[in-house]
């Protein structure tokens, strides 16, 4: 089975430009998150901090 | 603007104490069971006959169970003794189905058993943290599955909008685990306990140690984030220090962890790229730990009197210093120079203990403290032994850790010494073991401080249980959720902190790429691994002899994996190249050179008479006085069973290795012929083996060790 997969992976064009796709998916994602936590409602945060003590 | 999401009716409901509680009573029984198999092989290293002779109590056999006993059954109840605790309580919900809990819980305890059977008796695929066969993998992978359904049900049917922090380090645990363990489980079944790994060499150790590493990653860190960002708040009774950094730790731990997995093959015969890559995102995941580490001491500040007071707030404080500690080393010993100094040595084993023995240890204790009395509705038996836990444990710690990085330095650089005339000073490997046996008693010593600690709580969770009264089902209540909807000015991030699924998809596909980046190449690119045209399929006696070398967990003190320095050019002969292992099922590089590196075991440098390997197994201290390797005595008593030679042949060929069509009805005769001629050679030097006993198999797989790649350079000689 495993021959199978290796097989028809070897294949690939352009295998080399997977890794800076992912690490740009990755990349845009964070910056995503930084960018959220800089404008996010302060109320909002201090909501979530307390749901242990709910 | 905050949206009121109950419709003001107030729903009664109950929390499950009772799973919780059998989750914590199996943490503490094998805690004590993993730690005392723990004690007493460091106690063997140092009076190799501890082991009475025998096959199960030999270290090879135990250091697995040692190892999947505190990670899997110790580590593993704590996480679910944990998340089932903290998930209802942070939900408002009790868990989804009791029935799944029970499942979870049995189902558990009793792959837990089927480990504590088939490691001492040899069962073991040889994959570090990896060892169990192919049928407690399949069980793993059901009742993981069951743990994932229930915590997803109880996250769905919750009465709370947002997810807290924890819940996220739960889910991205549950889907990584089960990425890891399916994806490095790939075996050939060839009886009821026995499989070929479906890679081989080089492919075999990059799977192995992507999922090793993040064993680490994602079972014994990311679970007990969680618990620490629950239980640290709620033992300070005050919330988490900064809620935004738990986010920016979270996504940036979970998407660089998984892409570290390299950095324990440096030097090897891994392809540079990926051990670059191993590298790079190692040094990175420095910000994300310390990030954690500073959130959790952080939420500690304006509470230091209380810490001074408090057991249950002191153990925390040294879980996350050896967090901080251990998560600063990790980067570090990812540079490749520091590497080539602690690789293979004791400084590793100092590294996972910080990590094991303060993070995972001390953060389950101060659980354990806090959670029993509130379950049991009494105080604690006694704050005075548990402050004398905590003080013996931290010395235990010290006792354990030092005497560890002495032992790592000590023979890293005994390893590397010239003299003046350009020799190694020392070229028996030996006197570079018996410098470290102090070093070892003492490191044992440590145990034993630890341990005592352990038994101390024991008792006192014993007496604090026997004194309260158990409360199996809480009662709790909570306004019912209607619906989520949409605020105004909605980010994206708040949308998915209320989606559970979404969450569960993004994590998996972070954890995914990242996987997926480093293996798909080495799987993919021929040129990654150059075939070296003298390297050939093991003969059925060397192949019989491997499976007795792996059952016996040779692994675990000796490498087969000669770096590219010359100090181990000097001593072993050859580095060793990609191309050697391509039959390698599974590979045999190992992470710890108690003994000999043996890659070059059967060629001209380190070549030993036939009779030289049967004394040595018989008793190493006949051929090497002060040795602390244990006697193998079985081996030259037991027959070696044949029974499923000729099943092991058509499975090597199934995986790729080129045995000719049909050479397993012909694998018998050449197996008895090869054994014959050694009992012969063994003859010769009056030693009367009969050919059919499994010391003739051993012997004759590591004489071939190396041997393929030294004809190489003869053939290459000869044409010039």
């Amino acid at each position: 089975m495993l021959r199978f997969v290796k097989h028809h992976l070897e294949n690939i064009l352009g295998i080399e430009i997977y890794p800076l796709i992912s690490f740009v998916i990755f990349f845009l994602f964070f910056i995503g998150v930084l960018i959220w936590l800089l404008k996010v409602d302060k109320k909002h945060i201090q909501k979530l901090k307390n749901i242990p003590f709910e | 603007m905050e949206h009121n999401n109950s419709n003001g009716n107030i729903e009664k409901f109950e929390y499950d104490n009772a799973i919780v509680r059998n989750f914590l009573i199996a943490t503490v029984v094998f805690g004590v069971i993993g730690m005392l198999v723990g004690l007493i092989i460091a106690f063997e290293l140092v009076f190799p006959e501890l082991n009475l002779g025998i096959p199960i109590t030999t270290f090879g056999r135990l250091r697995p169970l040692h190892t999947n006993a505190v990670i899997f059954a110790f580590v593993g109840n704590g996480i679910f003794a944990g998340v089932y605790y903290s998930l209802q309580r942070l939900l408002k919900t009790r868990m989804y189905s009791d029935t799944l809990s029970k499942i979870h819980f049995w189902g558990w305890q009793l792959i837990i058993l089927s480990a504590a059977i088939t490691l001492p008796l040899g069962y073991t695929t040889s994959k570090e943290y990896a060892e169990l066969e192919w049928p407690i993998d399949i069980a793993i992978t059901l009742i993981w599955v069951v743990f994932g359904w229930n915590m997803f049900g109880t996250i769905l049917k919750r009465r709370v909008e947002h997810l807290y922090v924890a819940i996220w380090f739960y889910i991205a645990t549950f889907i990584t685990v089960a990425m890891l363990h399916v994806v490095n489980s790939f075996e050939l079944p060839i009886s009821f306990l026995k499989s070929y790994s479906w890679y081989a060499g080089v492919q075999d150790a990059l799977v192995q140690w992507w999922y090793g590493h993040n064993a680490v990653a994602f079972f014994l860190t990311t679970p007990y984030l969680g618990l620490m960002y629950y239980f640290v708040p709620k033992a300070a009774n005050r919330p988490v220090y900064s809620y935004k950094l738990s986010i920016i730790h979270f996504w940036a731990l979970i998407f660089i962890y998984i892409w570290a997995g390299p950095h324990h093959l440096f030097y090897s015969a891994l392809p540079d790229w990926a051990q670059s890559l191993g590298a790079v995102f190692s040094v990175m995941l420095i910000a994300p730990s310390w990030g954690g580490m500073l959130n959790g001491l952080l939420t500690l500040r304006g509470v230091w009197d209380k810490v001074k007071v408090d057991p249950i707030l002191k153990f925390f404080v040294v879980a996350l210093t050896g967090y901080g500690m251990a998560t600063f080393e990790g980067p570090l010993l990812s540079l490749k120079n520091v590497n080539a100094i602690s690789h293979f040595t004791d400084w590793t084993i100092a590294h996972v203990h910080v990590g094991g023995l303060a993070w995972n240890g001390f953060l389950t204790f101060g659980m354990l403290y806090w959670v029993v009395p509130k379950m049991w509705r009494t105080n604690l038996y006694s704050k005075k032994l548990a402050d004398f836990h905590f003080w013996i444990g931290t010395l235990g710690i010290i006792f354990y850790a030092i005497p560890m990085y002495w032992a790592g330095f000590t023979q890293s650089f005994m390893w590397k010494e010239f003299t003046q005339e350009g020799f190694l000073k020392y070229p028996n490997f030996l006197e570079t073991v018996t410098a470290l046996k102090n070093l070892y008693l003492l490191r044992g010593i440590g145990g034993v401080l630890y341990f005592t600690g352990v038994i101390v709580m024991v008792y006192n969770l014993v007496k604090t249980a026997n004194a309260g009264n158990f409360l199996a089902n809480e009662a709790a209540e909570a306004p019912a959720l209607i619906k989520f909807h949409a605020e105004e000015n909605e980010y994206w991030h708040r949308w998915i902190e209320k989606r559970p699924v979404q969450m569960l998809i993004v994590s998996f596909i972070l954890v995914a790429i990242g996987g997926i980046v480093e293996m798909v190449p080495t799987f993919l690119i021929k040129s990654n691994i150059p075939t070296i045209s003298s390297v050939k399929p093991y003969t059925p006696l060397e192949l019989e002899g491997r499976d007795i070398y792996v059952r016996e967990g040779c692994y675990v003190c000796h490498s087969q994996m000669v770096r590219p320095f010359r100090s181990e050019t000097e001593r072993y002969g050859d580095y060793s190249k990609a191309g050697e292992f391509v039959y390698d099922h599974p590979f045999q590089w190992g992470s710890k050179r108690t003994g000999p590196d043996l890659a070059r075991e059967g060629t001209m440098k380190l070549r030993k008479p036939n009779a030289w390997h049967y004394t040595h197994m018989l008793d190493p201290r006949l051929t090497s006085p002060n040795s602390i390797m244990p006697a193998y005595p079985w081996l030259i008593e037991n027959d070696l069973d044949v029974s499923l030679t000729t099943k092991k042949i058509s499975a090597m060929r199934t995986l790729g290795v080129p045995y000719p069509e049909g050479y397993e009805q012909q694998a018998l005769n050449d197996l008895k012929k090869q054994a014959e001629e050694i009992a012969a050679d063994l003859k010769k030097n009056n030693i009367n083996a009969s050919p059919n006993k499994e010391i003739i198999a051993l012997i004759a797989y590591l004489q071939r060790l190396g041997v393929d790649v030294s004809l190489e350079k003869k053939q290459a000689m000869n044409n010039h």
